[in-house]
């Protein structure tokens, strides 16, 4: 955005005599509270609306209709009532880091979406160390998440923040080890460079570059929803062994930062994975004298390619039980560390063997991984089909109120 | 060999514990039975549990029943053999004033939670009993209130334990 | 030799210089996976258990107290809530119990009507208990499927006897009502959805990976030991003891009817695991099924309810009744004497027996171990503290 400033500036739109670093904070401040207001926020909000949708079909139900059309307004509604809602310290907490705690998390969560891409031009900072950036970031929210268990004085609480240290710690060091091939590839750490590496193609992905990426792509994934505290990890909050874990002492707007921050999360690990190895906003059309069109374009691709991964999440956590916490440093520490630092090692080999890549290994990457999407959508279509063939429906109406069998 | 018939069961146990054992009572397999001694129970106990024959390896149910009239407290063992399917019930009498009747616990695992519910309700001592302490009532609450003469205390720490009737005749 | 750096921290803890304080965790009454209000103290260092203490009484409302005082109908209500999940067999306990001491002989129709009940209760109690280990575990959508079919028998058992969850249905000689016309093509139409339901939820959460890899092997429990403590139904039977009431002290139309006892094999760890208490159950709710089916083309004709005083006096003697609840062979023991009160009425659950073994079971396991050997147990704390 310095190029926009700066132009705006030669062209005379900021008054003479005011510094330059005044424009520039301006413009950061503009710019930021447009990102967080009109974006950020609403994101986390709507995710939380989509994913109760989607757990209502999951669980044979309906989920949120009250509000709005196909209950769209609840995540509104339910962010106006933690607002009112009364902001509770416990007397026997460590009041000062008590009340710090969901601005630390929510700061690492917004400060992700520094240099995270939304369109060709649009970012609000393309760092050449974005993704280095970004990594460094999101660990200020265990930071967060500990002070927030240590300062709630409550043993539950305090349980939930180490869980969530020792997870998010130790996952940093797969996901950090699936980055670094993306990053070899690229040779660089822009986030746009990145992309830019890319082209619309599923071919040209890195997803598809060679076997090695392709499984750091998944390990990247897992260790992103590890990092989230999502199902099957959701350890630290762990609602029928630790209450709510961190949060347990949390009301009101504090209580709504964090899960803003949890949902909001969930759109920068899409986010992400889709910069680092699904080709970012790259579009197949040229565009080049339409950029309106072309920075829409590029967004909706963006956009849809993220918010995949955020469906992908939300099916995930309505699916899966909860894994333990030993068995949850077992699967990092054991497994994916050393596939991922075989991958890393892997990615240079080939790099070195072929460094212009190898097509027909990338054709036949993606080629593989369409056929598993469409023997999965086979798959899913075959059992829906025989649910609906083989379960009987009730032959009656259930005495005490006319309910509906819905079917499926 | 199986001894399955209480009468046999009995016979068995007299043989070994003389006077100790009372007579046989019950006509149904499910209360068929016998009174023991306070002071034997624990090696009937034993014995029916390890003797071959008999096997009664599992405690089904201990209870405990106030009899003001007779001014006795009677302790019930329900046992029963997995082995042989096979059923009998003991029954110990203790004094109102002062019950306190050998532990079983050390025979079957399963009496430890029992008598610690008989002692809190019915107050009789088990000797012997690794942990006895109230287990449902507070370990402040007066008395034993499954006896026939426990009478509600007005309040407890301050709480009134009754309330007046909402209904006005 | 001298010692440098981490080793001398290490030989300072061997020495006990470097002491390291247990936590004191109070899990209850109030927690969301402990159904109901149960308490336990639990001695944790990190997330390593110790032990954990089980605390119960938060839920003692005297029903043994009040049977005293309630006379032999007017405590029928009181049994629905010993056991809310299942308290059709409370109902039966209580019936059976001043059967057997007034020696009254229920008509075939009456005991079928009680079998009929029974079974879909049983089915509904373990619904809830799979469903809400499920949920323990972390996985919320097998909770709502399972709750979703206990629902439409919540539905059918409310056509029978007007409640939801204390049904109070059966009397002393019988039962209350009997089956209303077409509610056996209801019922036979529910059995028709739900059985493959059964195989669904196998294939929705049973042997999804994670899932098993909870509950293997996590506080197995020998049939001896189980034997020990007097654990009884699926918690008995998933240490592989095979001992059903219904089949081995036969009560009510039970040896009329052809069903297997399912038992844990330790199919996938120990024996006895939770992983195997789980599994019994989810077999049972099949033969219970099949129970249901035969009781429901056999069913004969006639009264429901026998002649029985309004002033019910029995003979003075004592019982113990065993029925097979849907948490296990329930005793009811009960002394008469002669008048219009029982003297004394003791009610041995297995919720009670289960709760006393899990301060043997659960050292040396992790916090989140504890959640899954409670919900394994299929505790429900009413019928604890009673």
């Amino acid at each position: 955005m310095q190029e926009l400033v700066d132009s705006l500036v030669a062209d005379g739109f900021v008054p003479g005599g005011l510094p330059l670093w005044v424009a520039y904070l301006g413009a950061m401040l503009v710019f930021g509270g447009i990102v967080v207001f009109v974006f950020i926020l609403p994101i986390a909000g709507i995710t939380t609306w989509v994913e109760r949708r989607v757990a209502g079909r999951i669980q044979s139900r309906i989920g949120p209709n009250r509000t709005g059309p196909a209950g769209f307004l609840q995540w509104l509604a339910d962010g106006i009532k933690s607002v009112l809602k009364e902001d509770i310290v416990p007397s026997a907490a460590d009041v000062p880091l008590f009340k710090l705690a969901p601005y630390v998390v929510m700061t690492g969560f917004v400060a992700a979406f520094v240099v995270v891409p939304f369109g060709g031009p649009l970012i609000i900072a393309d760092l050449n160390v974005g993704i280095l950036y970004l990594t460094a970031v999101t660990a200020l929210v265990v930071v967060g998440i500990l002070m927030a268990g240590w300062a709630s004085n409550n043993k539950w609480s305090l349980l939930g923040g180490i869980r969530s240290a020792a997870q998010i710690v130790s996952y940093e060091i797969p996901a950090g080890l699936s980055i670094l091939p993306v990053v070899m590839l690229a040779g660089t750490l822009s986030m746009q460079g990145i992309i830019g590496h890319q082209g619309w193609a599923p071919w040209t992905w890195h997803v598809f570059d060679n076997p090695f990426t392709f499984f750091a792509f998944f390990i990247l994934f897992v260790s992103a929803l590890a990092e989230g505290n999502r199902t099957p990890f959701d350890l630290p909050e762990a609602e029928s062994e630790l209450v709510m874990g961190f949060a347990t002492e949390y009301s009101g707007l504090r209580n709504l930062l964090f899960f803003m921050a949890e949902w909001g999360n969930l759109y920068v690990i899409g986010a992400v994975v889709t910069t680092l190895f699904l080709g970012g906003w790259q579009i197949p059309l040229a565009l080049a004298d339409h950029p309106v069109p072309r920075i829409v374009l590029q967004f909706a691709i963006f956009f849809a390619k993220a918010y995949f991964w955020v469906f992908v999440a939300v099916w995930l956590r309505w699916t899966l039980p909860r894994i333990r916490v030993d068995q949850m440093m077992i699967m990092c520490w054991k497994y994916l560390v050393p596939i991922a630092f075989v991958n890393f090692m892997g990615t240079a080999v080939w790099m070195v063997l072929f460094p212009a890549g190898v097509p027909a290994v990338r054709v036949l990457l993606s080629l593989t991984a369409a056929g598993l999407l469409v023997a999965f959508a086979r798959r899913v279509v075959f059992h829906v089909r025989r649910a609906l063939l083989t379960r009987e429906e009730l032959s009656f109406n259930p005495l005490s109120t006319a309910r509906v069998m819905s079917r499926g | 060999m199986a001894v399955s018939d209480p009468a046999a069961v009995h016979a068995v146990l007299r043989s070994h514990f003389g006077d100790a054992i009372g007579d046989l009572a019950g006509t149904r397999p499910d209360n068929a039975g016998t009174t023991v001694a306070p002071s034997a129970i624990v090696e009937v106990c034993r014995f029916l549990k390890t003797e071959t024959g008999l096997a009664f390896d599992c405690l089904s149910n201990l209870s405990g029943v106030d009899y003001p009239k007779r001014n006795i407290i009677e302790v019930v063992y329900h046992l029963y053999s997995y082995r042989y399917r096979h059923l009998f019930v003991l029954k110990v009498e203790a004094p109102r004033d002062n019950p306190a009747v050998s532990s079983v616990a050390g025979v079957w695992s399963a009496a430890e939670w029992q008598e610690r519910e008989v002692f809190d309700l019915l107050g009789v001592t088990f000797e012997g009993h690794p942990d006895l302490r109230r287990i449902l009532m507070p370990e402040d609450w007066p008395g034993h209130p499954l006896r026939k003469d426990f009478v509600e205390p007005e309040e407890y720490h301050g709480i009134s334990t009754s309330r007046e009737s909402l209904l006005k005749t | 030799m001298s010692l440098t750096g981490f080793e001398v921290e290490i030989q300072r803890e061997v020495d006990g210089g470097l002491t390291t304080e247990d936590m004191t965790l109070s899990m209850g009454p109030q927690h969301p996976s402990t159904h109901g209000v149960l308490r336990f103290v639990v001695r944790a260092d990190g997330e390593v258990m110790k032990e954990a203490i089980p605390d119960i009484g938060y839920l003692h409302r005297s029903i043994e107290k009040i049977s005293e005082k309630v006379g032999w109908h007017g405590f029928m209500p009181y049994t629905d809530r010993v056991d809310y999940v299942a308290a059709m067999f409370c109902n039966q306990g209580w019936a059976m119990a001043a059967e057997r001491l007034a020696s009254i002989e229920v008509p075939k129709r009456a005991e079928y009507c009680r079998i009929i009940a029974a079974e879909f209760n049983r089915i509904q109690s373990h619904l809830l208990s799979v469903g809400s280990m499920a949920m323990d575990i972390g996985a919320y959508t097998p909770f709502i499927h399972t709750v979703r079919e206990r629902e439409y028998i919540n539905d059918l058992i409310e056509e029978l006897c007007g409640a939801r969850l204390t049904f109070n249905y059966m009397r002393i000689g019988g039962v209350a009502w009997d089956i209303p016309p077409g509610w056996r093509e209801k019922a036979l139409s529910f059995l028709e959805r739900f059985e493959p339901l059964i195989d669904e939820y196998n294939a929705l959460i049973s042997y999804n990976k994670i899932y098993t890899e909870r509950l293997r092997n996590v506080a197995a429990i020998s049939a001896q030991e189980a034997i020990d403590y007097n654990l009884v139904g699926p918690n008995l039977r998933g240490s592989g003891v095979r001992y059903d009431v219904r089949r081995d002290l036969p009560y009510s139309v039970y040896p009329e009817l052809d069903f297997d006892v399912p038992v844990g094999s330790g199919e996938l760890g120990t024996l006895g695991d939770c992983f195997d208490r789980y599994m019994v159950r989810m077999r049972e709710m099949k033969e219970s099924c099949k129970i249901l089916r035969q009781c429901l083309a056999q069913l004969p004709q006639g009264p429901v309810i026998a002649k029985v005083a309004r002033n019910f006096k029995p003979a003075a003697g004592d019982c113990y009744v065993r029925i097979e609840s849907a948490r296990g062979d329930m005793g009811w023991y009960v002394v008469s004497d002669g008048t219009a009160f029982p003297h004394r009425c003791k009610i041995r659950t297995g919720s009670f027996a289960a709760m006393s073994i899990i301060q043997k079971v659960s050292r040396n396991l992790m916090i989140a171990d504890l959640i899954a050997v409670i919900a394994s147990f299929d505790l429900v704390a009413p019928e604890i503290d009673r």
